[in-house]
């Protein structure tokens, strides 16, 4: 089993990490990495009365899918799509639970809407007009590697683009103490089956078991063990060195997904 | 690159709880003698006046000792379950056969284990408490908890996730597995849901005046609203063999799409589910004129029901025979997909299109031909629809091999 497809878009967004432009920069020289506190920008793409709706967690995830098929020059509405999440929206479970422990456990319908775990796929949907069918997993810590792996094996059965959105943020207090979550971190990338014009590398990933690869860098992989989408960090330091590389992601257990990565040169 | 063709699949086993029983002998009997399983509201101090779907033995069943880790109400639902119609020895049995690695877990749920979650904040100091030393979020609390649970319980080892589309996740949960045996990632997986009763989906549907005050009456003329349930439903999936008896069960295709709507309501020409029906019946190759029965998603709200009839109508037209389920079950959430495709299952087996109960008047202006009896009659291909928020609809055919 070997699953492959070209990187055409990419979006970052994380602690001292804004953009795609600037995280590559960061991860090509890591000795520059300082976690400063990243704007969320405001989730424009959406229509005003969903927008209202929406926590950090899903502007999170819409910004870096935007970033990521900006990139790729495609139209989001015809893309399928495979988000990936260990926890949803943390703070809007906190609030649900607060409440229901209280004397009044009268919920608002916005925060029972918002406690699914596919929100943000719901809103990227609203947002863009996209009808195409759309993922959305959990596999707790090895999140990441298997939202990669459904995109890639969704693109072997059906060869067309597919946008891969993998996003977590932390938990408030009490749960923060039972899932530590560090930081909010969120990376959307977009698989194609054929090699263009805006074509980064090409990647090719098997189930492994190796283990999962150590950024060299203490803060970077600080970062990378404090937040399950940030699991992604060696892929996209391997994407930014623009050499042939092979790296290991986490995945379950004592397996890693083994990515080999070629750039587009 | 070429396009690979995902071929049917074979439920080599299968089986069912909730509401209406603990597996499936017990679930088709209900189902042939119209027997019910809401009662009203009993659950946990719950104040919403309502009738619910729960299963007997649902917080009772013990996990082994040495997984005490994921004790929660979710994932002794998923024992209970696992252990009936041989269910367990089968997946076991595929491990040895494919090798561990070579066996994936796909699961859909929506509320996991949050029920755990909601009592540690009641046992905590409502200001500045933490919560109590013995909860364990990853084993109950987080939506990859029970496949985590039965990938270790069964000795698997492949690729695993948890599916989450809220009311549509375990129907999507078989779409996965198949896309994964396709592509030869793994040779068999073992796919289902599982959801139990919480005060977060009986206070949230309350919130947004969805809930009946009685048992639901799915395409009722007066439906007015849902009625919730819980239940754990799998089935184990594999390559169709050279030479198959012809009563097996196939999963000859699936179809999803998004609604692009509204986060919790449906599109209003039922357009999303639509698109869902049409590219299960594009993909298992079916003219929908052979279509024997549809098992719908039926919730009992004004406005599912009538998106969902539309989206019939387009597809599959008046005359198939329908029925929702949920009258008997309740509303299962994230576990409705699964119970739904095994209840489908169970019908093709036996020759059975089974009456929607709870529905006394049949909407006339919905245009379907919603079976209000139960019918016996030969069964060769049967569609599964399921429908939730934020828009996500997939829609399973089932059929037997002969």
């Amino acid at each position: 089993m070997n699953l492959g497809a070209y990187v055409d878009g990419i979006g970052v967004l994380g602690p001292g990490l804004p953009d795609w432009r600037a995280a590559a920069r960061i991860l090509r020289d890591a000795g520059g990495y300082r976690p400063a506190v990243s704007e969320l920008p405001a989730p424009s793409i959406l229509p005003v009365a969903e927008r209202r709706r929406t926590g950090r967690v899903v502007r999170l995830a819409l910004a870096v899918a935007v970033e990521a098929v900006r990139g790729a020059a495609l139209d989001p509405a015809h893309l399928p799509s495979v988000f990936t999440s260990s926890g949803g929206d943390g703070a809007n479970c906190h609030e649900i639970c607060t409440t229901l422990a209280g004397p009044q456990r009268e919920l608002s319908p916005t925060r029972f809407t918002n406690s699914v775990h596919n929100l943000v796929a719901g809103y990227w949907s609203i947002a863009v007009g996209a009808m195409r069918p759309s993922q959305t997993l959990c596999a707790y810590d090895a999140s990441f590697a298997a939202g990669l792996l459904e995109a890639l094996v969704g693109i072997a059965v059906e060869p067309e683009p597919v946008l891969l959105v993998a996003y977590d943020a932390p938990y408030p207090q009490p749960l923060h103490a039972t899932r530590p979550i560090t930081a909010e971190f969120g990376v959307a990338l977009v698989l194609t089956p054929e090699r263009g014009a805006r074509s980064v590398a090409r990647i090719e990933a098997t189930v492994a078991a190796d283990a999962a690869q150590a950024l060299g860098d203490a803060q970077l992989e600080a970062l990378r063990r404090g937040v399950p989408a940030a699991r992604s960090l060696p892929l996209l330091a391997a994407l930014a060195g623009g050499l042939p590389q092979v790296t290991q992601l986490e995945y379950l257990d004592a397996t890693a997904l083994r990515v080999q990565v070629d750039p587009c040169g | 690159m070429d396009r690979i063709p995902c071929a049917p699949l074979v439920l080599t086993s299968f089986t069912a709880t909730s509401g209406v029983g603990v597996g499936n002998t017990a679930t088709l009997a209900s189902l042939r003698s119209r027997r019910g399983g809401l009662r009203p509201c009993d659950f946990d101090g719950v104040d919403v006046p309502t009738w619910i779907g729960a299963v007997d033995g649902a917080d009772t069943q013990p996990l082994p000792p040495e997984w005490r880790r994921y004790d929660c109400r979710n994932n002794r639902l998923a024992e209970l379950a696992l252990g009936q119609d041989g269910l367990l020895e089968r997946v076991r049995a595929a491990a040895g056969r494919y090798g561990p690695r070579r066996v994936g877990v796909f699961l859909g749920t929506s509320t996991s284990g949050i029920l755990e979650t909601e009592r540690a904040y009641r046992r905590r100091d409502p200001v500045d408490g933490p919560l109590p030393a013995d909860f364990d979020y990853r084993g109950t609390h987080n939506a990859f908890s029970t496949v985590d649970y039965l990938r270790r319980r069964c000795g698997l080892a492949g690729p695993a996730a948890t599916v989450c589309a809220a009311c549509a996740s375990s129907a999507k949960a078989f779409a996965v597995a198949r896309r994964m045996i396709a592509a030869d990632v793994i040779d068999a997986a073992l796919v289902g849901g599982v959801d139990s009763l919480c005060l977060t989906t009986l206070y949230g549907f309350h919130s947004l005046q969805l809930l009946a005050p009685g048992p639901c009456r799915p395409f009722d003329a007066a439906r007015d609203g849902l009625s919730v349930g819980e239940a754990a439903a799998f089935a184990l999936l594999e390559r169709v063999p050279p030479s198959l008896d012809p009563d097996a069960v196939l999963l000859l295709g699936s179809g999803e799409s998004s609604d692009a709507h509204h986060m919790s309501t449906p599109h209003p020409d039922g357009l999303g589910a639509r698109i869902a029906i049409e590219r299960a019946l594009d993909d298992a190759q079916l003219d929908a004129r052979a279509v024997d029965y549809v098992n719908l998603h039926g919730t009992g709200t004004p406005n599912n029901d009538r998106a969902e009839s539309l989206a019939v109508l387009a597809t599959c037209g008046a005359g198939v025979p329908c029925s929702s389920t949920k009258g008997a079950t309740g509303h299962t959430l994230g576990a409705a997909g699964a119970l739904e495709a095994v209840l489908s299952s169970l019908c093709l087996g036996a020759g059975l299109l089974p009456a929607g109960l709870g529905t006394t008047r049949v909407d006339t202006a919905l245009g379907v031909n919603y079976l209000t009896d139960n019918r016996a009659a030969p069964l060769r291909r049967i569609l599964s629809h399921s429908f939730g928020f934020g828009g996500a609809n997939c829609c399973l055919v089932l059929g037997t091999a002969g």
